[in-house]
């Protein structure tokens, strides 16, 4: 007879025009790591927020120790020892670290907040748990993974025992990562009970017991981590077979397409250069990756190299042509290609259609003219083939408007209308972020080809797994300086931390030997 | 030194309804609605006040205990003031309109009310409600000290009512839990609503606060001018919203922003009899630029502040629970 603390039963939820959630069903062990694994818009975190009392369901069922329960909004929730961590913080940023968890619980004595008592118990539990946080700094102060301390604290001051970790692995780094999950076993082993979502295979297969895999709303099946596979797991999220090894053709560098002498970028943030005295190379038929926590200077490096910023010294060269103060336009046409780090802000005009998205760089060529008016049937045309060539799926094909198109899809749009420019360089700033499975894979190819084709491409990534399968040369950043280079087929994931870290750097010299024989 | 006294006593009485209504501008967007309509909302309460304390003068009800009959005002300026602003926390609430837009109507709205309604009481054209005398506190001889002078020679019963309230209000917003809540829902509404708050009774709250306040702020406005209500209250409601931000939404500071803005209204006004100021003879209706004064200096000072003033980070936006 399982334990069940809680179950979903035959939970369907509509949104105009969607079923998010159809008909699913989720059982929960007492003292086990729930994993749900799913795509993007798979339904995951619809299902948590209709368990969190967030949505009400259309059908279903939901049953805490066997016995239904309504649970209407958060309250219900708290009350039944429901508690989540959402993605996106729920945290006053101007509000102390005390206030934050006592919100919506306040202990109140004659009238008046009364946080002595809060305060201890915050303490407590920080001890116990090893969950350091300062009760009084403010939100906006602290550190990412501290905000998400403070969030896991305020599941801990309500004495929840069912605890909804919503990708909560998203923002913090590899080491953080390992503190989460060595606090969530701690959890578990007092006998609480934890929902996990994410789409990352290795951290279900590091932490969780059981794993529940959702594919477009519906609920595909329940298995225990043990007696599966990440290729197992990934097929029944996806619903077909997805390659991890990216397929690379024989490296062949030819001559230098981008070269970067000396690059210093001052700041917006404070008064030192974002990037300071920074110089490389990429050769076409190669891709270099620079590696780095965020933060670390690749937003200005990029900035500066694609036009958006301009460096204070330094020069830029591309195919043999200095572009150091070359426009944006004038960089496009001589084949530099841009796929940015943040899709919506420089990727995309959000509120214009897939079809004007897709011409935005070109719309001026002489095939899209027509005696100075935009030739429509051209575009459409031109959008038409690019649609079907990279496979590119929308509610109405080249009219639909771009913001109502899913991450990975708009992501393949600027990778179509980057890459069909025939650049020399292609420069793309975490291209993969947010997406799904399927969709990485996908751009993971576009890249290689690219390479495969003898073109020279840099990518910036956070992401140390995407950086091993890609690169054919790795430069780490830190603090604004290439702190050293390698070979991905001769340093580990750990080595290249410790250099992403500050805590090692090669000699300045050296860089820049390491590939060139 | 009297001359001193009776600035001070007079940036007393002008700084009443900026402090009344920069706080009610405060609880309504510490919500997080921004409430334009506090101009509107200051007319409806001189107004209704007005018409009361009228009425209770011709009833012969002043003389018998006059500081009661403006008791009496003052609560139903703040009553009327949270009626009207109903309008606006139900069409940006619920209806979830743009609260810019909401208030400015509302602005409009409420002086013509208040002419439509003025004449129907007292006959076409009379469009000013007169005071009674009795609404002042007076008690002041010749020979009185310098204190007495600026506290008691012209003095109404919403100044110490100013006071309690703000002394309420600082309380209220921080050290209850109410405050807290409040605070977090013109924050950041989707956590308020995470942890239970109510988000959308927290707001109701806030507007129906800023309501009672700037109707209070409107009579006292009224009574600070002097010749009765006709139908404006001269852009104070503006005013009260610079004061407000000059004050970072936070009540001591609204205190002190609405101190400083009332003297220099009240140096506009006295500055034919302070002689250390220049007199500008030559210049053609020299008077008014004495009377420009509290505005260019709005002006100037938000321009240095408003970088550094850090307004509630959700006001204005209508909450939508379902947008992450």
């Amino acid at each position: 007879m399982d334990d069940y603390v809680i179950e979903m039963l035959g939970i369907t939820k509509v949104f105009p025009g969607i079923v998010a959630n159809d008909g699913i069903d989720l059982r929960l062990r007492r003292g086990e790591v729930h994993a749900l694994l799913g795509e993007n818009g798979a339904g995951k975190s619809t299902l948590m927020s209709v368990l969190f009392g967030l949505y009400q369901p259309e059908a279903g069922i939901i049953k805490k120790n066997g016995k239904v329960v309504q649970i209407k909004n958060p309250n219900d929730a708290t009350a039944l020892n429901i508690g989540m961590v959402h993605q996106h913080f729920k945290l006053v940023d101007v509000f102390t670290v005390l206030d934050n968890i006592i919100l919506g619980v306040e202990p109140v004595r004659n009238g008046f907040l009364y946080k002595k008592e809060a305060r201890r118990k915050v303490l407590e539990l920080s001890e116990k748990y090893g969950l350091r946080v300062d009760p009084d700094a403010k939100i906006e102060d602290i550190s990412v993974g501290m905000q998400q301390r403070v969030e896991i604290l305020k599941m801990l001051y309500r004495e929840n025992e069912i605890l909804i970790f919503d990708e909560p692995t998203a923002v913090l780094t590899p080491q953080e990562i390992k503190e989460l999950m060595a606090t969530m076993r701690s959890f578990t082993a007092e006998g609480k009970s934890i929902l996990f979502i994410t789409h990352k295979l290795a951290e279900i297969m590091e932490v969780a017991d059981r794993c529940t895999v959702l594919r477009k709303g519906k609920h595909v099946g329940t298995v225990n981590v043990k007696e599966t596979t990440k290729e197992e797991l990934s097929r029944m999220m996806v619903g077909r077979e997805v390659s991890f090894t990216v397929e690379k053709g024989r490296f062949r560098p030819g001559g230098v397409e981008l070269d970067v002498r000396h690059l210093t970028v001052p700041s917006k943030l404070h008064k030192n250069n974002a990037v300071k005295d920074v110089s490389f190379q990429v050769r076409a038929g190669e891709i270099v990756c620079i590696a780095g926590i965020d933060g670390n200077g690749q937003t200005e490096l990029t900035h500066a190299l694609t036009g958006l910023d301009s460096q204070s010294q330094g020069t830029i060269t591309l195919g043999g042509v200095d572009i150091s103060k070359a426009r944006i336009r004038e960089r496009s046409r001589l084949g530099m290609s841009h796929i940015p780090e943040d899709r919506h802000k420089h990727g995309l005009v959000l509120s214009f259609t897939l079809m004007e998205n897709l011409v935005l760089q070109r719309y001026w060529e002489p095939q899209f003219q027509n005696n100075g008016f935009i030739n429509k049937n051209a575009v459409r045309a031109y959008s038409d083939k690019l649609i079907r060539q990279y496979d590119i799926r929308s509610g109405q094909g080249s009219d639909t408007i771009a913001r109502s198109m899913s991450g990975g899809n708009q992501q393949k749009a600027i990778v179509a209308r980057e890459i069909d420019k025939n650049p020399r360089l292609l420069v793309a700033i975490q291209p993969t972020r947010g997406l799904d499975v399927g969709a990485i894979e996908y751009i993971h190819k576009q890249l290689v080809a690219q390479r495969d084709a003898g073109r020279a491409v840099l990518l910036v990534s956070f992401e140390l797994d995407e950086v091993m399968s890609l690169a054919d040369r790795i430069l780490v950043m830190y603090n604004g300086e290439i702190v050293g280079e390698f070979d991905p087929r001769k340093v580990t994931v750990e080595e290249l931390g410790l250099y992403m870290a500050g805590a090692k750097r090669m000699d300045i010299r050296n860089i820049g030997k390491e590939n060139k024989a | 030194m009297n001359i001193i006294a009776d600035v001070l006593g007079s940036t007393i009485i002008f700084a009443v309804p900026l402090l009344l209504v920069a706080l009610g501008g405060m609880f309504s967007e510490r919500s997080g609605i921004v409430n334009i309509a506090l101009e509107g909302i200051m007319i409806i309460g001189a107004l209704v006040s007005c018409l009361f304390l009228k009425t209770a003068n011709e009833a012969g009800r002043g003389a018998s205990s006059p500081q009661l009959t403006v008791l009496l005002a003052i609560l139903i300026a703040a009553a009327s003031g949270m009626i009207f602003s109903l309008l606006l926390a139900f069409a940006s609430i619920k209806l979830k309109a743009d609260q810019t837009i909401g208030g400015t109507a509302l602005n409009t709205l409420a002086p013509a009310f208040a002419i439509v309604l003025t004449w129907a009481v007292q006959g076409q054209g009379q469009t000013n409600i007169m005071l009674p005398t009795w609404v002042r506190i007076s008690g002041i001889s010749a020979e009185s000290g310098f204190f007495a002078r600026v506290f008691l020679k012209n003095s109404y019963l919403t100044t110490p009512v100013a006071a309690l309230l703000l002394i309420v209000s600082i309380i209220l917003l921080y050290k209850t839990r109410f405050g807290l809540r409040l605070r977090a829902c013109g924050e950041h509404p989707h956590a308020a609503d995470s942890v239970g708050v109510n988000v959308a009774r927290m707001r109701y709250a806030g507007v129906m606060i800023s309501g009672f306040l700037g109707g209070i702020g409107g009579l006292a406005f009224t009574l600070a001018a002097g010749s009765g209500f006709s139908s404006t209250v001269a852009g104070y409601g503006f005013l009260a919203l610079a004061v407000m931000i000059f004050g970072n939404w936070k009540p001591l500071n609204i205190l002190g922003a609405s101190l400083f803005f009332a003297l220099f209204k009240v140096v506009g006004n006295y500055a034919s009899s302070l002689p250390f100021l220049p007199d500008f003879t030559g210049v053609k209706s020299s008077t008014y630029i004495y009377q420009m004064l509290p505005y260019i200096v709005t002006m100037i000072i938000l321009i240095f502040t408003s970088k550094k003033s850090r307004a509630p980070k959700a006001e204005g936006i209508p909450y939508d629970k379902g947008q992450r």
